[in-house]
């Protein structure tokens, strides 16, 4: 099997929460404990109110699709060629807060504004799990 | 009331040629563009005592251009990690710079071998520390990446579609043909650019700028010593940087920026007309920031040339061609004449305006708008006769 070759999030003390969760199948984000304000990505202070103390609470892991692309000519393309067309999309999460996945197990032709997500994750190696995003099945 | 209203002028310009593969070193790009600037206006090596650029680590130190040229005193040298955004900033802050009594003349310049070198748009570090660890490791990389998602946004939003897109490629393209500077002078028809291959959707080929090496140099001296130079001032009339809230860690971050569907030019604006005085009807031709398509129709609907939404169909039937009613990118653009971060839009501007621009010329000109940026933030000018 050939080694994974995308890029991997280099986490940081700031990010590493994050990242921790997804280990264990969880979307995490901040919530300031002084105002209640939700954040993402990660920052020290809150921009609402400046405070630096804050808890990581898990996301539902339900949004909306914001606006998406779908990838077609593959850069670098020794590391997209077998991917493409793939799907980037900036995620709306329930909480208020937008995040940046991949939404899979849908043609790309499918996704549509607003379309309803949950998330999924991917381990792509030993250290690193992605959250990314599919379709959420439509109601019977 | 703006301090710096006309006080200060572009009296000279220069430039390289504009190609894939130099073949030569960044430094000696940006030297050849200052030395032509320099002769342009009639001035001397030795009178310049300031240097303004920009970078993204792919150019070189201010100093290392003074150095090779030979000026006897740089008193003023600023390097700012920047993207396309300061293409205008870079002028506005020579204008500053003198007004402050820092320097009396300067140079501001753009140098880059951004094809043969460090290309902008083939992608950008895989290693995803900082902000890009929420990005690069979904595949979301490149900047024709960053803004078809912008462009996504405005299309939910405004139903804005590829036709309108194709226009502003096209009409570019028209531009470029009399135009000895620019890459691509072959004309384009909207069946080209609807057969353009499809790289990033909704973006086609046709709607992503040309990486280009080259360099662009632009002198800034006093309105009152310009209009003694050889060259006919082009004045700085007004001008204005910024943004809006969460600008983002790095020029690629818009993850909080409040609506894709709109930009910097919508938080400038106000500024950019109280600076000049001048309001958008007072605009006779416009260079405007066109690293891709879409940037365009966001900085005409935030710069009030129409309402928020309405850039698609503002850009169609014509308006926007060298006999419209708004002639944009005369040069043919970012898109069609070459991509030196920006500032080859002010090199056009200023050829408009000394009456210098041969057979793109519009005639009867008095007023010309550039901008500089897409995404977060920006800046812009208003430049007369
Ligand atoms: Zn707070």
């Amino acid at each position: 099997m050939t080694p994974y070759n995308k890029p991997l999030p280099a986490e940081n003390v700031e990010t590493k929460p994050f990242w921790d969760a997804c280990r264990q199948g969880k979307l995490s984000m901040q919530r300031c404990k002084q105002c209640g304000h939700h954040r993402f990505p990660p920052t020290f202070y809150c921009p609402k109110c400046n405070s630096p103390e804050h808890e990581w609470i898990d996301s539902k892991g339900l949004g909306s699709v914001f606006s998406w692309i779908v990838v077609r000519h593959p850069v670098p393309r020794d590391v997209y060629a077998a991917d493409v067309p793939y799907v980037v999309a900036l995620i709306a999460l329930d909480e208020g807060v937008r995040i940046p996945s991949n939404i899979v197990g849908v043609e790309p032709e499918k996704v549509t504004a607003g379309m309803r997500v949950r998330v999924i994750f991917r381990q792509v190696t030993p250290e690193i799990t992605l959250p990314l995003f599919e379709p959420v099945p439509e109601q019977q | 009331m703006y301090a710096l209203r006309d006080k200060y002028a572009i009296a000279g310009i220069g430039w390289t040629e504009f190609s894939k593969n130099s073949g030569r070193t960044v430094r000696s790009l940006a030297s050849e563009a200052c030395l032509k600037a320099i002769d342009d206006s009639g001035l001397k090596v030795a009178d310049i005592d300031g240097f303004v650029s920009f970078n993204f680590n792919d150019s070189v130190p201010a100093i290392s251009v003074a150095t090779e040229i030979g000026v006897p005193a740089a008193r003023y040298a600023n390097d700012f990690l920047s993207g396309g955004n300061a293409a205008n900033m870079i002028v506005l802050t020579a204008a500053a710079v003198i007004e402050a009594g820092l320097a009396e003349t300067v140079l501001c310049y753009r140098a880059m071998n951004g094809r043969s070198g460090f290309r902008l748009g083939g992608g950008r570090d895989l290693s995803a520390h900082g902000i890009t660890q929420f990005t690069a490791p979904f595949g979301w990389i490149t900047y024709p990446q960053a803004m078809a998602m912008w462009c996504r946004r405005h299309m939910i939003e405004y139903g804005t579609n590829s036709e309108q897109l194709g226009e502003l490629a096209v009409t570019f393209r028209s531009n470029a043909v009399n135009n000895e500077r620019a890459m691509q002078r072959d004309p384009i028809t909207m069946d080209d650019y609807r057969n353009s291959r499809m790289i990033v959707e909704p973006f086609r080929m046709l709607d992503i700028c040309l990486e280009t090496d080259g360099a662009c140099a632009v002198l800034v001296t006093s309105a009152e010593r310009a209009r003694d130079l050889k060259r006919k001032p082009v004045y700085i009339t007004g001008g204005a940087y910024g943004g809006g809230p969460n600008q983002g860690e790095d020029l690629f971050d818009a993850i909080r920026w409040p609506d894709q569907s709109h930009n910097y030019a919508k938080y400038i604006a106000d500024d950019l007309w109280r600076s000049a005085g001048m309001g958008p009807s007072d605009i006779d031709i416009a260079q405007i920031y066109d690293c891709f398509t879409y940037s365009v129709l966001m900085q005409l609907e935030g710069l009030g040339f129409c309402k928020e939404g309405e850039g698609g169909p503002f850009v169609q039937g014509g308006r926007i061609a060298r006999d419209g009613a708004l002639p944009l990118n005369t040069a043919g653009g970012l898109l069609s004449e070459g991509y030196i971060h920006g500032l080859n839009h002010v090199i056009e501007a200023v050829q408009q305006l000394r009456g210098d621009a041969g057979a793109r010329q519009v005639a009867d000109i008095e007023t010309c708008l550039t901008t500089a940026g897409a995404m977060t933030c920006g800046s812009a000018m208003v430049l007369r006769n």
